[in-house]
């Protein structure tokens, strides 16, 4: 072992972490202000990445536009983040207040989330068919290596885009007004309505960032890893849900640490272990800091989440 | 008085289900087509092998059914081909076989393709006396001591050395890394063919790095950074055709830029679609190469690519001769009595003595295993981004 090698894998592990950390966020943000569990939020992260490969193909397949591929990928980000916010918008509009209105027990909502997320895996599939899809080369790829450690720009773009969109999702909980009425619903659900607080918008919002952060992570890992298919949502989903929850569910910093820490875990135990104990030890490690610590690494055992 | 009708209840119940065995008569019993089922992935991790199977059969189903239907015995019996999705799921796979034999009952089976469904579904087809011929599957342990089940291409006992032999002629390779799938049965069966035929020809401790992962993944970096710090001359990954893009830019992507050597997973329509200009200039091993092909193989071609836009890939080939070859058999009982678990054993007896079958994806002649001796091709996919024939390589 030496240090090139953990150093590369460094590299590694925070491109991996990265999508997992960009994800946790949007179970944490929902889970923050609704106390609900989004299960279909893995599969938002599948829409959000074949509606860039939509807007990608429609941008650069017609005669009508040329545009530079660099605006064209940073179109393709905005126009899918903008377009899977109403898909999670209408999932909550359709699904989930029809739900919270009649007052239902939390856990038919969440039922009811795993349900939405097989309808959209299903649906797609239904859709697109089986066939897998190779999303088009918007960036052109340079590697940058200084002395036996490569890094390419898309790592590079990955990592930074995961750190601002955190930085940027931390200003708006702390600094902003809407930020203030999300930790005011998560800290007193009663007597927030009362203050003249509109839930329902609030709820809404949450969601748009929630989608729009799961489209932001699905069309930079199908630039990072060009294949997509349906179920491509469904374990990544899972263990970023893992993640927020070791973080400690509802806490921001804690579904971005979380997100890396199994993103480390999973890397450097694959790169000095044979992978077939790569799930085994980092559910092991996860499942010990859970039970040391339930709430998660920066969970309060029940004050102001988010 | 209540408990006198619960039995009476019990016992039409029981008259209705003797009634309906003895007067509603099994539907093969007055059918005269011949049935034969297909076990494919329609869906799950690689739709396009099963749907170039399908496409395969269907063309042989028309061109035989439109030329009045099979002759067996002096008389003619039109085709009836049952297609299946078995997901690309081995649980499904055994439902699927258990469903065309016994709910469809089919004279015999093509398929599964890949052998993490035809290892398990061979067993049921073994236990139901069935028989299979599964086109794609080349590990051993499909036909091994199953009589009734067969297959239409070479193993990878044999193809590990081709491609072992081939990375060390054509590139001088002395050190070689290999990564593949461990929880998959093709992959983890050829890899470890080839470390034995690589270590054989250089010694114990040439294969430099050995690394695995679990089927699904789709980051390889810190694999990727192990071979690559291991200084290996040669990757060699006998991967699907959806993990191989992944497989292939990430390690381009971490600095690789040696030659990458696949198996006959890669030869699939799909994999340069999906991969683009990285896999150009790597080398396959494979079953049959579409360019430059002749004689029955070019006609099967064009009419396959006239059907269907697009060129058969080796599945689609080996497809349509497994299920010639199981024409052949069926031909060869000399007419079928009717009575279904006699004619699946002629039919099983049929194809065991097979000699110099001529298909389109080469010769073949069934050992008492029920494997055929049968050459391999090395495909280099070119600049176009075709599979362009290199060599051929024979047992």
């Amino acid at each position: 072992m030496d240090s090139q090698i953990l150093i590369q894998n460094f590299l590694n592990a925070l491109q991996w972490g990265s999508f997992y950390a960009l994800i946790a966020l949007g179970y944490t943000l929902v889970y923050g202000v609704l106390l609900l569990i989004n299960f279909a939020h893995g599969d938002i992260f599948m829409v959000g990445a074949y509606l860039g490969f939509f807007f990608a193909i429609v941008l650069t397949g017609n005669s009508l536009i040329h545009l530079p591929l660099w605006i064209v990928f940073i179109m393709t980000v905005v126009l899918s983040m903008i377009a899977t916010s109403f898909v999670g918008v209408t999932l909550e509009r359709v699904a989930y207040r029809p739900l919270r209105r009649k007052g239902t027990n939390r856990l038919y909502v969440v039922i009811t989330a795993l349900m939405c997320g097989l309808i959209l895996e299903n649906g797609n599939l239904a859709v697109f068919g089986a066939s897998r899809r190779s999303f088009p080369e918007l960036i052109e790829k340079t590697i940058y290596s200084f002395g036996g450690i490569t890094i390419s720009n898309i790592k590079i773009m990955v990592i930074v885009t995961a750190f601002v969109a955190f930085i940027v999702l931390e200003m708006i909980i702390r600094k902003t007004r809407i930020g203030m009425a999300m930790r005011a619903i998560s800290y007193d659900r009663v007597a927030v309505p009362l203050m003249g607080i509109p839930v329902d918008r609030i709820i809404v919002f949450t969601f748009v960032l929630g989608s729009s952060m799961a489209a932001l992570a699905g069309v930079l890992f199908v630039t990072a890893y060009p294949v997509l298919e349906p179920y491509m949502g469904a374990t990544i989903g899972w263990k970023a849900f893992i993640a927020a929850v070791v973080g400690g569910i509802g806490e921001i910093r804690g579904a971005f640490v979380g997100g890396f820490l199994l993103g480390f875990i999973e890397i450097f135990v694959a790169a000095f272990f044979p992978s077939t104990l790569r799930d085994l030890i980092a559910f092991s490690v996860l499942l010990v800091l859970l039970s040391v610590k339930p709430t998660g690494l920066f969970g309060f055992s029940r004050s102001t989440k988010i | 008085m209540f408990k006198y009708s619960k039995k009476i209840f019990g016992i039409l119940v029981l008259l209705l289900c003797v009634y309906n065995m003895a007067f509603i008569t099994p539907s093969w019993a007055n059918e005269t087509s011949i049935k034969i089922g297909f076990n494919i992935p329609l869906t799950g991790d690689i739709p396009k092998v099963g749907e170039c199977s399908k496409y395969a059969a269907k063309m042989l189903e028309e061109q035989i059914n439109t030329s009045g239907g099979l002759e067996i015995g002096g008389k003619k019996y039109p085709l009836e081909f049952v297609f299946e999705d078995n997901e690309s799921k081995a649980e499904s796979a055994t439902a699927v076989a258990l469903k065309l034999i016994t709910q469809d009952r089919v004279l015999a089976i093509i398929g599964p393709q890949a052998s993490k469904q035809a290892i398990p579904a061979g067993e049921i087809c073994d236990a139901y006396e069935t028989p299979m011929i599964s086109p794609w599957s080349t590990n051993p342990q499909t036909t091994q001591d199953r009589p009734y089940v067969f297959r239409g291409c070479f193993l990878d006992p044999f193809q590990g050395p081709v491609a072992a032999n081939f990375v060390t002629k054509e590139f001088g390779a002395k050190r070689a890394a290999v990564l593949y799938d461990i929880a998959s049965d093709y992959p983890k069966g050829l890899a470890e063919f080839f470390k034995s035929a690589f270590e054989k020809i250089h010694g114990k401790g040439s294969v430099v790095s050995f690394e695995t992962f679990t089927t699904k993944d789709r980051d390889f970096s810190a694999q990727l950074t192990n071979i690559i710090r291991s200084k290996a001359d040669v990757l060699f990954t006998p991967q699907y055709y959806d993990e191989v893009p992944l497989i292939v830019k990430q390690a381009h992507e971490l600095g690789w830029n040696k030659p990458i050597m696949g198996s006959d997973s890669w030869g699939s329509a799909e994999l340069v679609k999906l991969c683009g200009n990285d896999c150009k200039g790597l080398f396959f091993s494979t079953h049959y190469a579409a360019a430059g092909a002749k004689g029955k193989t070019l006609e099967f071609i064009e009419k396959y690519t006239a059907k269907y836009g697009y060129v058969p890939d080796d599945v689609a080939a080996l497809t349509w001769d497994a299920t010639r070859l199981l024409l052949k058999a069926i031909q060869n009982t000399n007419g079928l009595t009717g009575k279904q678990r006699k004619d699946r054993k002629a039919i099983k007896d049929q194809l065991a003595q097979i000699k110099n079958f001529e298909g389109i994806t080469g010769k073949m002649t069934f050992t008492s295993e029920g494997d055929p001796i049968k050459c391999a091709v090395v495909v280099k996919i070119n600049n176009q981004g075709a599979f362009e024939f290199y060599q051929s390589v024979c047992p």
